[in-house]
């Protein structure tokens, strides 16, 4: 028995398939600016807030954490509207996935916050620095260097998780498989190519961040 | 220059025109030596100089490139590990941060390799651990865990799980660099012990006041080489080169 | 216009749940078996194990999950064999398990101090000695929280087989949402429910973690 596997419909679309990578990129690159941004004010408000922060942030990040990516995806987009909040599938899934990645964002920076050592707190307040200095300029530099390779993996399984999007017709990668599969009848074929653009993007975008924190984020 | 041996003999470790690099870097730059059973040998110098290398050349953690080593007969072939494994149950070693097995007892610790390597029925290991740890003055920790202990009876542990294999000679690698002060004493009082009832031993140590107590032997080591080997009283005494005369000096500082 | 109440919304999604458990199961435990054998294959030195799994695991966490699903769908029917739900979500989560463990597991017996391994070599013991007595014991121990803690990994993950057919909770949401036009209320008891399954987990992964640590000071 042969299986005939014919690569050449599938990389005929390759416009098609671009422009998927594009919009998972793209979606990827606003969760990633958003999401670090509510990962570091929920890991500052779990930190060092008042108790009930503490607590409405808690409650967030368990909720995130303990549920499914499609489901709280699902829950934006079709439950939402219900109550009167309508979205476009981009705008959901931009929503979806800064929610998400903002959570474990919070717990990972959290870790590299509290493990700072408290000589450098004391150091800072000694100087008259204000709070808002102190965890800008001091506490938050090396804690972020110190979490990067964990932030970084976890933008990266959020990049991949964007392939679930394509479920509510949002233009990404999977989606244009889906598509094209579709058309060309080739599923097995428009999958395996896919699959291996994800895996290219991973690695690519863990290299590249990799390379991007200590130049442009927190310093060498 | 004739070493007072307690027993004399066919050298127990013989090396030869042994070398060992790191990469490019060469550590040993071909050692010579012959070690009689039942000889104390203290083994100084800065660090660096490959003293730790050269000795867990002797027992195999390290592969050299160059040269032959032999013990108690036998030759070190590093690509067979049934050769190494019969090598180690000749040579024991003890190491600075010793290493004791944090999920057993103090006892388990002791009992673990002669059960499995040389098959000793539980009951008789647990009888030869009691008796080791006994001599160590450890009898009563039997059944204590190794957090349990200060670092001076985790080190005395140490030497009695080493001795439970019935070693031909005993590497001991700065085994109280990492005590604090006071804890020493107690682990160099074994050794003593050991080194008194004829134990062949080869120490990489600081501590230079025991060394020209116990050894028979010093040997100065200096970037990679045999740099002056001679009794205690000659080396420590009167210094030839002036490379050990600065290593002394420096010492007293 | 017939009406649905609460108690049948929450009813049907707590019956689809059963099969997001069982699936769960077969998951982490298939994964785990396959998992200790990969790490067996990696420790003991085979020859070519350690490109093999580590190229194993990279394509597994380097993919999403989803395409995993699609690709054991439609693979196992490219071999003539009847394309079942059941067997590619149990195959595509299960080796996705696999990977994941073997990763977390190779990392812990890492974790062990070099120190330990020289011991036991200058006792004598043979590598496999070595393994079972000194480095897996201590290794085992450590393990045991991020293992837990990846059973919630595994659960979420059988969320996606919805999309391949699979009948668990998220697929029963997505029906009974349609049918009884009520999404918000249905897909906040499908958050819920995960939520249930997952919450209790991770506190124990924690709880855990929190007592190996506190043994180590």
């Amino acid at each position: 028995m042969s299986i005939a596997l014919d690569f050449g419909a599938i990389l005929a679309q390759w416009p098609f398939l671009l422009k998927g990578v594009a919009w998972t990129l793209g979606l990827t690159a606003i969760a990633m600016a958003i999401g670090m941004l509510v990962g570091i004010a929920c890991a500052w408000a779990r930190a060092s807030g008042p108790a009930w922060l503490r607590a409405a942030a808690g409650a967030y990040v368990e909720m995130i954490r303990n549920t499914p990516f499609i489901v709280q995806l699902f829950f934006i987009f079709f439950g939402l509207p219900s109550m009167g909040v309508k979205l476009t599938p981009e705008l959901a899934s931009v929503i979806a996935m800064v929610l998400n990645l903002g959570a474990y964002a919070t717990e990972i920076i959290r870790a590299g916050v509290e493990a700072t050592p408290r000589g450098q707190i004391e150091a800072a307040q000694s100087l008259a620095l204000d709070r808002v200095q102190v965890f800008t300029r001091v506490i938050l530099p090396p804690s972020l260097k110190r979490v990067w390779p964990a932030l970084v993996s976890q933008i990266v399984i959020v990049m991949l998780g964007s392939a679930v999007c394509g479920q509510i017709a949002t233009e990404e990668l999977s989606y244009a498989a889906n598509v094209i599969s579709a058309a060309s009848f080739r599923t097995f074929e428009a999958y395996i190519v896919a699959t291996l653009i994800y895996l290219l993007l991973a690695i690519g975008l863990r290299r590249l961040l990799n390379w991007a924190g200590p130049r442009f984020i927190f310093g060498r | 220059m004739q070493p007072a041996a307690e027993t004399a003999g066919p050298a127990i470790v013989r090396i030869t025109a042994l070398r060992k690099s790191y990469g490019s870097h060469e550590v040993l730059k071909g050692i010579d030596l012959d070690v009689r059973p039942g000889e104390v040998i203290a083994i100084i110098g800065k660090s660096g100089s490959g003293k730790s290398t050269l000795l867990r050349c002797i027992n195999g953690l390290e592969a050299f490139q160059e040269g032959a080593l032999t013990v108690d007969g036998k030759p070190l072939l590093h690509d067979s590990a049934m050769a190494m494994r019969e090598l180690r149950q000749h040579v024991g070693m003890i190491f600075q941060s010793f290493n004791l097995f944090p999920h057993l007892t103090v006892g388990r610790n002791v009992m673990l390799a002669p059960t499995l390597v040389k098959k000793r029925s539980a009951a008789d290991a647990a009888a030869q651990a009691k008796k080791l740890l006994a001599r160590v003055g450890l009898g009563e920790k039997f059944d204590a865990m190794p957090d349990q202990l200060s670092g001076g009876q985790q080190q005395r542990v140490a030497i009695a799980r080493a001795l439970a294999m019935e070693p031909a000679v005993l590497l001991c690698d700065e085994i109280t660099s990492a005590l604090d002060p006071e804890l020493v004493g107690e682990v160099l009082r074994v050794v003593e012990s050991l080194a008194d009832e004829g134990m062949t031993l080869l120490m990489v140590t600081h501590e230079m006041s025991f060394a020209r107590k116990v050894s028979d032997r010093v040997i100065f080591m200096h970037q990679g080489r045999v740099h002056e080997m001679g009794p205690p009283a000659a080396l420590f005494g009167n210094p030839r080169t002036p490379e050990l005369k600065q290593f002394l000096s420096s010492l007293h500082d | 216009m017939v009406e649905f109440t609460f108690w049948d919304i929450l009813r049907n999604l707590l019956l689809a749940a059963r099969w997001t458990v069982v699936l769960s199961l077969i998951a982490f435990v298939g994964g785990g078996l396959v998992g200790a054998l990969l790490l067996v294959a990696r420790l003991s030195k085979l020859r070519g194990a350690e490109p093999l799994v580590g190229g194993y695991v990279q394509l597994f966490q380097g993919t999403p999950l989803l395409m995993q699903l699609f690709l054991a769908y439609f693979g196992i029917a490219l071999f003539g064999i009847q394309a079942s739900v059941w067997v590619a979500a149990t195959l595509a989560l299960t080796l996705y398990t696999s990977a994941f463990l073997t990763e977390i597991w190779r990392g812990c017996v890492a974790a062990i101090p070099k120190g330990q391994w020289e011991a036991a070599q200058s006792l004598a013991m043979s590598f496999g000695e070595q393994l079972r007595h000194v480095v897996l014991p201590q290794a085992l121990r450590i393990a045991i929280p991020p293992t837990v803690g990846f059973m919630v990994q595994v659960i979420k993950g059988t969320a996606l087989a919805s999309v391949v057919g699979f009948v668990e909770l998220t697929r029963a949401g997505n029906m009974i949402s349609n049918v009884t036009y009520q999404p918000f209320t249905v897909f906040a008891c499908v958050a819920l429910l995960y939520f249930a399954l997952c919450y209790p987990i991770s506190l124990y992964a924690k709880s855990l973690e929190r007592k190996i640590n506190a043994a180590r000071r």
